[in-house]
């Protein structure tokens, strides 16, 4: 890899960081692109599902008969028999009794949760038929709080692992103890981060087909899962190469969740039963109730100890995290926000103490940021707290507590060490951008009108090149130290070049990464590239485009395969021009004599020696035009230290949000005036397609922080299942917003990248908590609980309002 | 129990086609599953987040949300409709391509066809009018910014020409 590339470098290159507009957009707006729900084979079956509707209850017996007489029905599987089929999925901690298959083993532990599985000859059909299908059930006891459970107060959702508590440790890094007792002040607060998710809108869909005489099952899943056709395998007891995953099926959105290991197993167990391919696509009450894809939800107690110069000296962070009823990867989302515990600052000490818990509801999934965007809450909602209590300057505060540019690299106290960034200037420069002088006036003239408003500013890392050490990290029997991904690049005999990436995409243009990186590095045009996805039994190691890592990880694969293959074109040409390699120059794919431009190799005829002419191959060459690179995560391979100090992800990308929130005094609905989000996440491989992402993680932090969430009832029902009732902003919803881009180049990457796949969505939401209590606070309001709907705005203006008359008249 | 079906006639991107449905096939799995158009997307089925719009006789219309039947006789737009000729982009399409008005490209097609809907009626739109048309259509990846932009691009590109 290149050393340290600088921000004059940046500017230097020849296609990274231009304008070009993404090569995967033409299939999209013309209807040609192929979703999983999508792809047509002729036989298919189609499945509907049957669900519990208790919260937790014992399934007693399923009688099909009704369902199977009813004309094009060909299957009802259940539960029972899926289970003795299967084994059961893998999970992120050490709770090997938390057991998990694609239907409910004999008890159904949340309201939704599949019980059995209807196979037709259209969807319709199966639904008719599912109606039919009578399941009798035994109520069971069930829990919906989370303290509740953390107490062990609780019935038990799995009664074999003898608690609803998944994981729970107490880190302590460095002296919290002796910092809080002598720091000048300490405050404390309550910040709860509601369960809402990104809820794309394609919801999950599978097609699986069985191939008796071959044994292999291929499979077209709109997924983003690491592993996932190792894990698809073990659940259906198959060795690893009778699994066939197709990665070039477009996913209409994932952003964490589209994990799909038990809607696999089902359809995939139904094709090889039933001897055809078999279809299972959710309908949204599916998705959004048995899909088994929330998101985090999570209760913060949050103390801070500060001196009266505003230096914050130590955090103490306990995070109750409710998992639903199953364990999956979701604990592990406690575990990612230990890399950046501390934020963008010089905070001595920490402690942290993240609880998983289960409760009968509906299993979380990865959500982007993997936990970070609520700890990110937490850390800002204490921030606030201190400039509040100092009455200082919030933006004041953060200069004085920023880890400072010539610090980097920086270690944190729970071990892990940020690259490089300038939190200083990129703060500033959102500041100057929002002009804060103005919106200042602004909101003062609000407020003099006798209206509410509020600037909420937000300074947030992005941790990126998702390296997975929260795995050995919170299970010990998991030594996980690598991470990495892969890209193969072939020069045809025509000349024409092709990467191949190993994974599927979900809206993040990589088609257009590859193309750009591997141009960059042969100096040949992006727009003539061709990126294919090679299938999972052709794949090279990748582990998906998780945890804001491709452009570094898929990225630095193909920087790394492309330059093998640019050292080769050098060394045909030394061989045959009879010069040292050290004296020729590479440009624009001809090997050119240093000295002597009339001595050249062009790009054609240099790539006919390689495919046709072994007899002018430099010795020991292999024949042909192709180069695969394989690269582990920047500073992976080691495990967690015994006190969980640990390196988490490489990179660390930087947001600095500015907003201006008015709020209708008398109705509580917010209306956000002015948005701007200063950015720095490196080098930026692709300008509109970071921006992009950038401008969908505000929405989709702005939705967690005033829209949605999956509400449960006391009798543990999902009271949000349509986007009647779980509200996702719309085009009126969602501001303009302006980002200001500042480029501190990685040390670590290949050309100074750093990840932005979830960039925006890790600190929109803590801006919006800061803009509303800043809003609330003229009245002596407050809300820390997401998200801050209307309705619960106006409670908090409403309950101030009724208290300050009750005060007033008693005075 | 077979279902008793119903002859359609529809004009599909031009073409007219004939469908023997039953009565309670949608629009849209007529569009998807029977005429092979899975340009057209379902999100939600119960037609609030606009992935499935079409043309219903030049207007934008939820095909999830209306039975085959009801668009008997009727002039149906499909995203594989827009494009001038084939492999020629429409203007609103090669827009959004420029100014990467999409990303995972799920919500694209009813987000094109809602916006074909604002230009044919009001060819210099606001902000205001944009955000308003597309205001049925939910995107979880783009934040709408640069779906507005790229509605905008087309909207200068065409400067009052004809669509």
């Amino acid at each position: 890899m290149d050393a340290n590339p600088s921000e004059r470098d940046a500017r230097l290159f020849r296609y990274i960081g231009r304008q070009r507009a993404p090569k995967e957009n033409p299939r999209f707006v013309t209807g040609r692109a192929r979703f999983a729900a999508d792809v047509s084979i002729p036989g298919t079956k189609h499945v509907a599902l049957v669900a519990s509707p208790y919260a937790h209850a014992r399934v007693k017996s399923i009688r099909t008969g009704a369902a199977l007489a009813v004309p094009g029905c060909r299957y009802v599987l259940t539960g029972e028999e899926l289970c003795a089929g299967t084994n059961a999925f893998l999970i992120g901690v050490d709770a090997p009794n938390v057991k998990r298959y694609a239907l409910a083993n004999g008890v159904a532990r949340y309201a939704g949760e599949w019980v059995a599985a209807v196979v037709a000859d259209s969807r319709h059909l199966a639904e008719d038929a599912a109606e039919l299908v009578e399941v009798e059930y035994e109520p069971l006891p069930f829990v919906v709080d989370p303290e509740l459970s953390a107490r062990g107060a609780a019935p038990l959702v799995h009664p074999e692992h003898g608690s609803n508590v998944l994981y729970r440790r107490k880190f302590v890094w460095g002296e919290v103890e002796r910092d809080f007792a002598a720091a000048d002040h300490r405050a404390e607060l309550r910040v709860d981060w509601g369960r809402s998710a990104t809820v794309p809108i394609e919801t999950f869909a599978v097609v699986a087909q069985w191939n008796a005489a071959t044994r292999l099952l291929d499979i077209w899943a709109s997924i983003q899962m690491p592993k996932f056709p190792d894990q698809v395998a073990q659940a259906l007891r198959l060795p690893g190469n009778a699994v066939r995953v197709h990665y070039d099926v477009d996913v209409g959105g994932s952003f964490g969740v589209k994990r799909g290991i038990k809607h696999t197993v089902l359809a995939a167990y139904l094709a090889r039963k039933l001897d055809c391919p078999v279809r299972l696509v959710e309908d949204r009450l599916e998705n959004m109730r048995g899909g088994d894809m929330h998101g985090p939800d999570r209760s913060f107690d949050v103390a801070v100890a500060f001196n009266a110069d505003g230096v914050v000296k130590s955090l103490r962070i306990r995070a109750l995290d409710d998992v639903g009823a199953y364990a999956g990867r979701s604990p592990l989302q406690l575990g990612k926000p230990v890399g950046a515990i501390v934020g963008p600052y010089r905070i001595g000490s920490v402690e942290y103490e993240p609880i998983s818990v289960m409760t009968n509801k509906t299993p979380q999934e990865a959500v982007r940021g993997f936990g970070q965007a609520p700890t990110n809450v937490a850390i800002e909602a204490a921030m606030d707290r201190v400039a509040a209590v100092l009455k200082m300057d919030r933006a004041q505060l953060r200069r004085i507590n920023f880890i400072r540019k010539d610090e980097f690299p920086y270690r944190i106290p729970s071990g892990s060490s940020y690259d490089s960034g300038d939190y200083h200037a990129v703060l500033d420069k959102a500041l100057a951008a929002a002009d804060i002088g103005e919106l200042l006036v602004k909101r003062d003239l609000i407020r003099r009108r006798g209206g509410l408003a509020g600037i909420g500013i937000a300074t947030c890392l992005e941790p990126s090149g998702g390296n997975s050490a929260f795995e050995p990290l919170f299970n010990p029997k998991n030594e996980t130290t690598t991470w990495m991904d892969s890209c193969l690049v072939r020069v045809d005999l025509s000349g024409s070049i092709t990467g191949v990436m190993n994974t599927s995409s979900s809206g993040q243009a990589h088609e257009t990464l590859v193309a750009t990186v591997i141009g960059e590095v042969l100096e040949r045009d992006p727009d003539s590239i061709r990126v294919a996805r090679a299938d999972s039994l052709c794949a090279l190691p990748s582990n998906s485009p998780v945890g804001s890592r491709m452009a570094i990880m898929l990225g630095g694969a193909a920087a790394g395969a492309a330059r093998k293959i640019r050292q080769t074109l050098i060394e045909i040409a030394a061989h045959n021009l009879g010069l040292p390699a050290q004296a020729l120059r590479y440009e624009q794919g001809d090997v050119i004599a240093a000295g002597d431009p009339g001595k050249r190799l062009a790009w054609a005829e240099l790539v006919e020696i390689a495919h046709r002419k072994f007899h002018r191959m430099p010795p020991g060459r292999e024949p042909g035009l192709q180069a695969q690179f394989v690269w582990e995560v920047p500073t992976g391979g080691t495990l967690p230290g015994a006190d969980g100090r640990v390196q988490m992800y490489p990179c660390y990308s930087f947001e600095a949000h500015v907003v201006l929130v008015e709020i209708d005094p008398l109705v509580g609905r917010p209306t956000i005036r002015r948005y701007v989000c200063g950015h720095d996440c490196g080098v930026k491989i692709n300008p509109q397609v970071v921006h992009g992402m950038t401008y969908g993680g505000i929405a989709h932090g702005i939705g967690a922080a005033l829209f949605e969430k999956f509400a449960y009832s006391d009798e543990g029902q999902l009271l949000a299942g349509t986007f009647m009732d779980y509200l996702i902003p719309s085009a009126q919803e969602i501001p303009q917003v302006e980002i200001v881009d500042h480029c501190t180049p990685s040390p670590l990457t290949t050309f100074g990248q750093k990840g932005s796949g979830e960039s925006g969505y890790l600190g929109s939401p803590a801006a919006l908590v800061s803009a509303v209590n800043d809003a609330l606070a003229p009245i002596g309001a407050s809300l820390r609980a997401l998200p801050m709907t209307q309705k619960a705005i106006w409670e908090a203006i409403a309950t101030r309002t009724s208290r300050h008359r009750r005060e007033s008249a008693a005075a | 129990m077979s279902e008793r079906r119903y002859r359609v006639t529809i004009e599909v991107n031009g073409v007219e086609r004939q469908a023997e449905v039953p009565a309670r096939l949608t629009l849209v799995d007529l569009l998807r599953d029977e005429l092979g158009l899975t340009g057209t997307h379902v999100g939600c089925e119960h037609g609030v987040c606009g992935a499935c719009s079409v043309m219903l006789d030049g207007e934008p219309v939820r095909s999830c949300c209306m039975f085959a039947v009801q668009a008997d006789g009727s002039r149906v737009t499909t995203v594989e409709g827009l494009e001038q000729d084939a492999g020629k982009l429409s203007v609103l399409q090669q827009a959004f391509c420029d100014g990467h008005g999409l990303q995972c490209g799920y919500c694209t097609p009813g987000m094109l066809i809602a916006a074909q809907g604002l230009l044919d009626t009001t060819p210099d739109p606001t902000d205001a009018q944009i955000r308003d048309a597309i205001g049925g259509n939910l995107c979880r990846c783009t934040g709408y910014q640069q779906i507005v932009d790229s509605i905008k691009l087309a909207v200068a590109r065409l400067d009052g020409r004809s669509r």
